[in-house]
């Protein structure tokens, strides 16, 4: 039985629909595990995840965000992913840049037959977040419950 | 320089008077966008003038440091040209509106002025001048030859700062605002004619101060900038000022997204609406400085712009917005062969 006040991370995974919500229906249909503390938004690429998402995410209460997408060349609107990927380096930085730990947002290209893919990068980065434990500097104060 | 100006102002000089007014007595514009006297003689403030008589209040002068490159958006729609005075670094911000088709190059006359760096009032106050009254020595001195060419640095101009304790002086160097110290060049990128000379005023490298918060813990980093952010009042005048801001329907006015208006209400909201904020202008931010200048809370809000800059600098090539009106933007645009987003964790 897990410990009243052990560390569940909550997670959001910004998935593409074509791609990586496939992959992750893969993993599914596969029976490849992947935590609970995953919860995935279909998007329709992963350009259309504005910066804004990722900031809300994190202000209702995220402790970590992943971005997953077709991989380079294969978006299925040509190139949406390219244009997410600037938005994303330089997004992350700037979050860097204030203080805010690095490690808890993070881009993959998951394709939908990478069913393994998935469920190893969710794992990796649960695991990720457990070590940098619960998001304090993002967090909508308001909200907390302590 | 005219007679009688409002609370000391230095007015302008004579050439650009001038010639001002022969082009609307011509009827080549409409209408004259420049500097007005305002309350004291270090707050003039953006004016149009449609007659000659008008003209008496036209200002410029070291204070002039408002950027008139956004009120074109507006003027655009007008009938006939407007005539639009914009310093070197002003024309930066028209070729970036030029280039998002906000503004419309044939209805714009564009005067470029020549610029000695600009003035800042906060700047003198920091020195401990207060109960500032006058000053002189804003005026600019102009040689009737040669528009548009670079003269020698400020040398040894001096400031006479009348307060309520008694006259005190300070070097013109030490009141100028942040952005002429790392000043991209007195060129007119964007010009119809240059009128005046220009002096170079920077001194100082433009990503220092952002280097030196990279190199900083991420708790150091994180302690600096709620520091900062915690004087945020939210009165959005660094997004007004902005010619990169020029969206008709702004994100922080939307109720949709519940992020408007909301002055800090908690740490959050602090650092998302200047986050965005700054990501709104990335790639577009021709580090113009207004934001900065107007902040009633003094919050050096260039210091996001600049990351952004820097980094676009390093991961896409060095990019300087409103250079031309015709280059791509980098975020609009994108390379088979970029960066991963991981790359921030990497570079450490
Ligand atoms: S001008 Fe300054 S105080 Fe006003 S919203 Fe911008 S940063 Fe905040
Ligand atoms: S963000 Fe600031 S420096 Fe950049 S264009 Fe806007 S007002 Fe100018
Ligand atoms: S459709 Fe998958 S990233 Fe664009």
């Amino acid at each position: 039985m897990p410990m009243k006040d052990e560390f569940k991370p909550k997670i959001v995974a910004f998935c593409c629909n074509w791609c990586s919500y496939a992959g992750a229906d893969l993993a599914g249909s596969s029976r490849l595990t992947y935590p609970a503390d995953v919860k995935i938004i279909r998007v329709p690429c992963s350009c259309r995840v504005n910066p804004m998402f990722i900031l809300r995410a994190f202000e209702k209460g995220a402790d970590g965000v992943i971005l997953c997408g077709c991989h380079p060349g294969d978006c299925h609107y040509s190139t949406g992913n390219y244009y997410a990927r600037r938005r994303m380096t330089l997004l992350f930085s700037m979050l860097d840049y204030l203080g805010v730990e690095n490690g808890r947002t993070r881009v993959e290209w998951v394709s939908a037959a990478e069913g393994v893919k998935f469920s190893q990068t969710m794992n990796e980065f649960v695991e990720k977040i457990h070590s940098l434990g619960k998001n304090v500097r993002l967090e909508d104060l308001r909200c907390r419950k302590e | 320089m005219q007679e009688g100006m409002k609370n000391g102002c230095a007015g302008a000089p004579a050439v650009l008077l001038e010639r001002i007014s022969t082009l609307l007595a011509e009827g080549t514009v409409a209408r004259v966008l420049g500097w007005k006297a305002g309350d004291m003689a270090y707050n003039p403030e953006p004016a149009y003038f449609e007659t000659q008589e008008a003209l008496k209040d036209f200002v410029y002068d070291g204070f002039c440091g408002a950027n008139l490159s956004k009120y074109m958006i507006e003027a655009s729609k007008l009938e006939g040209k407007t005539l639009v005075c914009l310093k070197p670094c002003d024309t930066y911000s028209f070729n970036q509106l030029l280039k998002e088709h906000r503004v419309d190059r044939e209805k714009a006359y564009i005067i470029g002025v020549g610029c000695g760096g600009k003035l800042d009032v906060e700047q003198i106050r920091r020195k401990g001048i207060k109960g500032i009254q006058s000053i002189d020595g804003a005026q600019l001195v102009w040689e009737e030859s040669d528009p548009g060419t670079e003269l020698k640095g400020i040398g040894d101009d001096v400031l006479t700062i009348r307060t309520i304790y008694g006259e005190k002086t300070l070097p013109y160097g030490e009141a100028l605002l942040e952005r002429c110290h790392v000043c991209k060049g007195k060129e007119h990128r964007v010009y119809d004619e240059l009128i005046g000379q220009s002096r170079d005023t920077k001194d100082a490298d433009r990503f220092a101060q952002v280097e030196r918060i990279e190199a900083m813990s991420p708790e150091e980093k994180f302690a600096f900038f709620q520091q900062e952010l915690s004087k945020c009042i939210r009165c959005n005048a660094c997004r007004n000022v902005c010619p990169a801001c020029s969206c008709r329907k702004c994100v922080f006015d939307s109720n949709k997204f519940d992020s408007s208006q909301k002055a800090n209400a908690d740490s959050f909201e602090e650092k998302m609406f200047h986050i965005i904020r700054a990501f709104h202008v990335a790639g577009r931010c021709t580090d113009c400085g207004e934001c900065s200048r107007v902040c009633p809370q003094g919050i050096p809000l260039h210091l996001f712009n600049r990351k952004f800059i820097k980094d676009i600098n390093e991961l896409y090539g060095t990019y300087q917005a409103g250079e031309n009106a015709e280059d791509k933007m980098p975020l609009t645009s994108f390379d088979f062969g970029d960066a991963e987003p991981g790359i921030v964790g990497e570079r450490g």
